[in-house]
């Protein structure tokens, strides 16, 4: 009995990844349709921003010092937390944004929020581009740990489909839950050492900087293999796993909860 | 010959919360629950529905606005979930309850049509086999490469139309959508519809034109403010409706 059903979840699975994929494809191109540059944005963007950041922040504080190779800390930080907030954000709204669809035709759920953190994960990809750029710029050493960066996408992808199936679902029933989430990502880039490092921080905010953040664990692991060109501490590497398959366990269990209300809500 | 039953509808009663508004952010939610208001208002939009659909046959579904036809479609395409009671379908479902559900509307018609394929199921190697077929049936070729909300919505329907049942589906589910195409388009589809049933193919109809329920439907369901009032042989459903809405056939 239990066995056939997971028999169909999967054979469904298998037959919707096509949406997935053509999902995945459409947010691509229609990202970048009708702008002059197209895809180079997903690299001019994060370029510039990165120049802005590192303009205010090594000059305006001086703390660049501390940090070597500045520019290549800031915007390998600054990949993994926009993976984090983007692929979250849009996910948030895939059940909402795709009400008219929902209602008049039958589609796993899910496929819409999956496919919302794939496209996050592939502009990621393409956004390692800048990465690159910056560290063949400033003549930052290329290791062969730099070739184990999947292994850090792989956890972030776990962990942003659990945190998009919880947002999703939770901004059906709540569409406050939209502005909280802005306010919320906003105090998490302050509490991620995206522009510092954390030992510049002590005490409690430290503390929870280390422990209590999730995003230290992915931003920790690569720059790990990116920038410094080591491995990540075990207990780094074990924390990343253990919270990006609890996150998925937690969201995917709020989802599948109430995904058959959904239809009464949007 | 053994009857196979394609859709077995068991007792089905759908519940909405019919709410005086809807209650969708926090605000209104500690209010009402403070003021002790979030009482759930339901509204049974179907009670206590029952009835069997064998393979092949044709059932017109009908009764006056808001009565709850529409609900039972859905319900059957799996869009809702019935409360109480059972639904079993067996076999593919190619819903028409709106044409072009899955269009994006910054696509182009070709980008379309292998989205729309992909949200009803189909595979890919299956639409590059039938994209031909897809595109003369909704005769668009010289637009194949315009997006598609510079589509007329008559353009838009036969597109959808055609990407639903290029496939031959065991259940096809039409929700009064033929209405905005024009005569020579409806005729095609009405066409396509008959060879559909001829092919085996279970059809669920739901439309205020009696006459076309009478001509592509074997049986129908009369439905009234959520009870089934009547089921059996389409032409004497269709009379007893016809009547107790004060009409003839021939109006």
């Amino acid at each position: 009995m239990d066995k056939g059903k997971t028999k169909i979840r999967i054979e469904t699975f298998i037959r919707y990844s096509e949406l997935m994929k053509q999902l995945v494809v459409r947010d691509l191109k229609l990202k970048y349709r009708r702008s002059l540059l197209g895809y180079l944005w997903s690299i001019l963007n994060p370029l510039l921003i990165m120049l802005v950041m590192v303009a205010v922040f090594s000059n305006l504080f001086d703390r660049s010092g501390d940090i070597k190779n500045y520019a290549v800390y800031l915007i390998s930080g600054r990949t993994v937390f926009e993976f984090i907030t983007g692929s979250t954000n849009d996910a948030m709204r895939s059940i909402v944004g795709n009400a008219s669809l929902l209602k008049k035709v039958y589609v796993p759920k899910y496929v819409f929020t999956l496919s919302k953190v794939t496209s996050g994960l592939v502009n990621m990809v393409f956004s390692m581009g800048a990465l690159l750029l910056v560290m063949v710029f400033t003549g930052s050493p290329f290791t062969w740990y730099f070739l184990l960066f999947p292994v850090v996408l792989i956890q972030l992808y776990i962990f942003c489909c659990g945190l998009g199936f919880f947002l999703a679902q939770a901004n059906v029933f709540f569409r406050d839950v939209q502005y909280i989430y802005k306010a919320f990502t906003t105090a998490w880039m302050y509490i991620t050492p995206i522009f510092y490092s954390v030992e510049q921080m002590h005490g409690t905010v430290r503390y929870i900087i280390e422990y209590l953040n999730p995003a230290y664990y992915y931003v920790k692991q690569f720059r790990c293999f990116v920038y410094e060109g080591c491995l990540p501490d075990l207990q780094v590497f074990a924390g990343g796993c253990i919270i990006s398959l609890l996150t998925f366990a937690i969201g995917l269990f709020f989802f599948k909860k109430s995904q058959d209300k959904f239809i009464l809500y949007i | 010959m053994e009857e196979r039953i394609m859709i077995d509808v068991d007792h089905v009663t759908i519940r909405f919360n019919k709410a005086t508004q809807k209650i969708d952010n926090l605000k209104d939610y500690a209010i009402k629950f403070i003021k002790r208001e979030l009482m759930f208002q339901e509204f049974l939009a179907l009670q206590d529905i029952t009835f069997q659909v064998g393979k092949g046959e044709g059932w017109g579904l009908i009764g006056t606005n808001g009565s709850g036809k529409s609900t039972m479609l859905k319900a059957i395409a799996g869009i809702m979930k019935p409360y109480k009671g059972k639904i079993t379908t067996s076999g593919t479902i190619a819903p028409l309850i709106e044409l072009g559900a899955g269009f994006d509307s910054n696509l182009t018609a070709r980008e379309n049509i292998y989205l729309n394929g992909a949200v009803l199921g189909y595979s890919r190697q299956f639409m590059e086999e039938h994209f031909d077929e897809i595109v003369e049936f909704a005769d668009i070729r010289n637009f194949l490469d315009s997006p598609i909300k510079n589509y007329s919505s008559g353009m838009k329907a036969r597109l959808g139309f055609s990407v639903a049942t290029v496939v031959n589906p065991d259940i096809l589910i039409v929700d009064e959508v033929l209405s905005v195409g024009d005569a020579k388009f409806k005729k095609k589809c009405n066409q396509r519809m008959t060879e559909l049933l001829e092919n085996d193919t279970t059809l669920l109809y739901v439309s205020h034109n009696i006459k076309s329920v009478l001509k592509l439907c074997t049986h129908a369901l009369w439905i009234d403010k959520g009870h089934a009032v009547m089921q059996g042989r389409v032409e004497e459903v269709c009379e007893k409706y016809m009547e107790s809405q004060g009409l003839t056939m021939e109006d």
